[in-house]
Parts: C-alpha cells; sequence; structure tokens
C-alpha cells in the first residue's frame, strides 16, 4: 500500500508558542488514522497545518506523492478537503445549501454542477427538499451531514475530520459516524480523523497515534488499543479516563 | 382574493423547505418584511421617502408654478394663501414649487453620495479587513487621516478646490463620508474572517478577491444598509450646509439648503421664506432616520436567526 500522508518532523509556531514539536506521521492510502489526546496536544492543528490553514515552521508534508509548499493549489484542495468540528460555525449562515454546494464547483469550474448537488445531497440522507434552506433551518447533525457533502462533492481522495461529532449529542453522532463509515467503503477514501474519544477512534480508525503537547506520545493499532496493550503511561491514563466514573 | 389564497401564499413564503432559489430568497425578503412593518415608526419613515420619491417623480405635475422663473413685479414675499400655498421668496418665486423641484434635487445628492461613499467604504474596510498585516494599516491609517478632518470643514476645503456646484459638493460629501463605512465594513469583517465557514471556502481553493466578495461582502451589506440610511439625514444637512454657505447649489437651482441661505435675510418679517424648506428638510431628515431604525431592527445579522 502506498502512503497517502507523510508528515516528517513537522514544527508548528505561533507567536512563539511550539504547537507542534517534530511530529511525524504516515498515513496510508485508504485507511482511517486517528489522532488523540487531550485539548491543546495539536492535535487539531496538525490537520490545519496541512490544508494549509496554519504556517510550517519546518518539516515537510507529502500528500500522494506531492511535497508541499507554503502555498497550496486548485488541485490539492480537489485531493484534500476537510470536516470542521462545530456544524454551528462551518455553514454561510447567508447562503441556501444549493449556494453553498455550488461554491466549490464554480471554484473548480465544474460543469454538472445541479447533478452533482443533488447526488451530494442524496448521498449524505438529506432529500431535495432541503436544497434550498438555510443553515438555521437545520439541526446539528443535519448540517454536519452538509458539510460533509461540501467536502465529498469535489471528490477528494483524502478526508480530514476534526472532531466531526463532538458537538453533536450521542444518536446523532452515531448516525454521522456510520455515514463516514459508509461513504469511505464506497469512495475509498483516506481519513485522517482528530477526535478526544477513544471509543470513536477504536470504532473509525485501524491505526492511531497519541499525541501530547505537541509532539507524539505513540502509535497504536486499533487492536492493541482494545487490548490495552500500550506501553506509555500517558496514553494508560487516557484510556482510564475514558472509562469514565466508577462507582466506589 | 379570499382569505384562503393569502393564508397559503404566506404558507408558501414561510415553508421550511422551499423548493427553488426564489422561494427561498422572497421568504426571507418576507421574513424580514415582516420584522420591519411591525415597527410602526419605521412604517411611517417609509411612507415619507416614498413620499419624496413620489414628489420628486412627479414634480412636473405637481408644482403650479417654475420653480426658477418669479413675477417679481406682483408676488414679492407673499405669505402663505391659496394662490401660493408656501408664500413666495424674494424674486417672486413659488415657495411650494420650489419645494417640490427641490426634492429631486436632494434625492440626486443622497442617492450620489450613497453610491460613491459606500462602495468605497465597504472595499476599504473588507480589504483592510480580510488582507491584515501592512494592507490593513495602510488603509486604515487613511482612513484614520480622513477621520480626523470635521466632516464639514473638509468638505468646504474639497468644494472650494473643485468649485461651489452641486456635483462637486456630491463629491466633496463622498469623500468625506466613506471612512465610518470602512471602519464598520472591517469590523464587521474582522468578526467572520476566521470563522469556519471562511475557512471552509478558503479551503475549497477560493481566491481571495471570491471570498471577499461573495462572502465576505454579503454579511457587511446590511450593517451598511442601515449605517448609509442613518447617514442620510446627516448628508442632506451637510449638502444644506454647503448650499447655505453658497458652495453648493447655485441660484437658482431650487436647493433647500441655499433657500433657508437665502431666506435668512428677512427671517424676522417673511419667516415663512426659511421655514418652508427648513421644515421640508426636517421631515425628510426625519423619515431617513426612522427608515434607518427600522432596517436596524429588520436587518441586523446578530438580531434573530437570519
Amino acid at each position: 500500500m502506498t502512503a497517502s500522508i507523510t508528515v516528517e518532523g513537522l514544527e508548528v509556531v505561533f507567536d512563539r508558542f511550539r504547537a507542534l514539536k517534530g511530529v511525524s506521521l504516515d498515513v496510508r492510502e485508504g485507511e482511517s488514522y486517528g489522532l488523540v489526546g487531550e485539548s491543546g496536544s495539536g492535535k487539531s492543528t496538525l490537520l490545519r497545518t496541512i490544508t494549509g490553514l496554519a504556517p510550517v515552521a519546518s518539516g515537510t508534508i507529502t500528500v500522494n506523492g506531492k511535497t508541499l509548499g507554503k502555498t497550496r493549489d486548485k488541485a490539492f484542495y480537489r485531493d484534500v478537503q476537510m470536516v470542521f468540528q462545530d456544524p454551528y460555525g462551518s455553514l454561510h449562515p447567508r447562503q441556501t445549501l444549493d449556494r453553498l454546494l455550488q461554491e466549490p464547483l464554480a471554484i473548480h469550474g465544474i460543469a454538472d454542477g445541479e447533478k452533482r448537488i443533488e447526488r451530494a445531497l442524496d448521498e449524505v440522507g438529506l432529500g431535495k427538499g432541503f436544497r434550498f434552506r438555510y443553515a438555521h433551518q437545520l439541526s446539528g447533525g443535519q448540517r454536519q451531514r452538509v458539510a460533509i457533502a461540501r467536502a465529498l462533492i469535489l471528490e477528494p481522495s483524502v478526508l480530514l475530520l476534526d472532531e466531526p461529532t463532538s458537538a453533536l449529542d450521542a444518536s446523532v453522532q452515531a448516525e454521522v459516524l456510520n455515514l463516514l463509515e459508509e461513504v469511505r467503503r464506497r469512495r475509498k477514501l483516506t481519513f485522517l480523523m482528530v477526535s478526544h474519544d477513544l471509543a470513536i477512534i477504536t470504532h473509525m480508525c485501524e491505526r492511531l497515534m497519541v499525541m501530547q503537547n505537541g509532539e507524539a506520545v505513540e502509535t497504536l493499532t486499533a487492536s492493541q488499543l482494545i487490548g490495552h496493550r500500550v506501553s506509555e503511561d500517558y496514553t494508560r491514563n487516557l484510556l482510564r479516563a475514558s472509562e469514565g466514573f466508577v462507582r466506589v | 382574493m379570499s382569505a384562503e389564497t393569502i393564508q397559503s401564499r404566506r404558507a408558501w413564503l414561510l415553508s421550511d423547505r422551499p423548493v427553488s432559489r426564489l422561494q427561498a430568497r422572497l421568504g426571507r425578503a418576507y421574513v424580514a418584511w415582516r420584522r420591519f412593518s411591525a415597527n410602526r415608526l419605521a412604517l411611517v419613515g417609509m411612507l415619507i421617502i416614498i413620499a419624496l420619491l413620489v414628489v420628486a417623480a412627479f414634480a412636473d405635475v405637481l408644482a403650479p408654478y417654475s420653480p426658477t422663473v418669479g413675477d417679481l413685479k406682483n408676488a414679492r414675499l407673499l405669505p402663505p394663501g391659496a394662490a401660493h400655498w408656501f408664500g413666495t421668496d424674494d424674486l417672486g418665486r413659488d415657495i411650494y414649487s420650489r419645494i417640490v423641484y427641490g426634492a429631486r434635487w436632494t434625492l440626486y445628492v443622497v442617492i450620489l453620495v450613497a453610491i460613491i461613499a459606500a462602495p468605497i467604504g465597504l472595499l476599504v474596510g473588507t480589504i483592510a479587513g480580510y488582507a491584515g498585516g501592512w494592507t490593513d494599516t495602510i488603509l486604515m491609517r487613511i482612513t484614520d487621516i480622513f477621520l480626523a478632518f470635521p466632516k464639514l470643514v473638509l468638505a468646504l476645503a474639497f468644494v472650494a478646490a473643485l468649485g461651489p456646484g452641486i456635483e462637486n459638493a456630491v463629491l466633496a460629501i463622498a469623500i468625506t463620508s466613506w471612512p465610518p463605512y470602512a471602519r464598520i465594513a472591517r469590523a464587521e469583517t474582522l468578526t467572520v474572517r476566521n470563522s469556519d465557514y471562511i475557512k471552509a471556502v478558503q479551503l475549497m481553493g477560493a481566491s481571495p478577491f471570491r471570498i471577499v466578495l461573495r462572502h465576505i461582502m454579503p454579511l457587511c451589506i446590511s450593517s451598511l444598509i442601515i449605517r448609509v440610511t442613518l447617514d442620510m439625514a446627516g448628508i442632506i444637512l451637510t449638502a444644506a450646509g454647503l448650499g447655505f454657505l453658497g458652495l453648493g447649489a447655485q441660484p437658482p437651482l431650487p436647493e433647500w439648503g441655499a433657500m433657508i441661505a437665502s431666506g435668512r435675510r428677512f427671517i424676522l418679517d417673511q419667516w415663512w421664506v426659511a421655514a418652508a424648506p427648513g421644515a421640508a428638510i426636517l421631515i425628510v431628515s426625519l423619515g431617513f432616520n426612522l427608515l434607518g431604525d427600522g432596517l436596524r431592527d429588520a436587518l441586523d445579522p446578530r438580531s434573530g436567526d437570519q
């Protein structure tokens, strides 16, 4: 299997604060890879750096064999798309879903817009009835479906997911995760998924990396995590914390 | 139209699953209209502005006399009466006719200033806010320089340099009134530029130009419309002030400010010469202010779930 995303010695600095301290990672094509860690561990920063939203201080990022420079070209964005954490903030408040989904097509000059928009809405389980609604007329789960549709409409090969379900309640979380699983299987997508929820990561991902304070703690497979075969104390603490309250 | 069809039309407008672009847009406009029309004073303001538009459009029909040619021999400084509703001025011209024609010039000034100043402010503000860094610093310092001068004094300087006349007055007012719009647009831009929905568009590969034009500007426009409407009264007053100082509209143009200026000489004995155009300015300014207040309630993106 070939590598889809390779990150080597990535450093990101914000005003002298080192958000990422030499992180390396490689994600194989068609794989679902998880990033786990507490808040501020740099997992979201890693995603944002790959997309070009955060500046690289040093290190290299290679996506589908192309090493990325300072700026990303349009071709990159056709290949890599991202779904944001907060579905309430990631949809433009003054645009109908139709406008929202048309935008990427217009930017990339794709002609069969009508068909693609209908297909995209169908794919995420929103019918035609939703097409001319505004974001404020949708529930959180529906909004996240729209965000997924928008990411998929350019037919990327890599999807970056920044805690895609943490703003949703439990039953809706399951729906959205199942939807993501389904599109990944159908389109053979590569996922790089950030979450602080170990259960979601073990359910969705084959391999994962545990991060703390901008550094990689260890890399595990999902089965290692389920079997608690971990070598670092920090990961053990995370596992204990994820088991929740224990009645004494 | 029966009550039933009205009911079904309303349901069509308020449908939460519109079937076309047009229906979605009309539905939104209808919601904004309902919020606007709930405010009685705003409706009064709108009626005043509509009346101003009608008067300006049908000035030829509504004015019984010529606005520029008077009857010097028989009709100088007549008090209000049946023949001359608002009296006549020192050149024997009917003041009512002059005010009716003056509505055209008032609208001309207000609309031209809004068309020139608002886009400049919007463009400067959104570009400064979105680009940040040096672009922002340079554009905003230029804005600050313009803001540092009192508006009327700067307009005076421009008119003095360009020469008196209503076109130059419009230009001078426009040049002095864009900086507040730039500030508003920049402030609005700063609140949205780091939001996820703008990032999402960046991640589609949109150019900065496209983002500013198609995604940021629409969000700034409603607060700008409100501000421009509220400023209209100020624009009318500045134009009147320039006219009053003899730097705006030149005789015999029936511009309201210039009319007050010429009536000033006999304000104690023939009060109606200055009072009528003064009242016209007052009413139209009030109309724009009430309309602006109503628009703020109807369009403000922070109120309600627009």
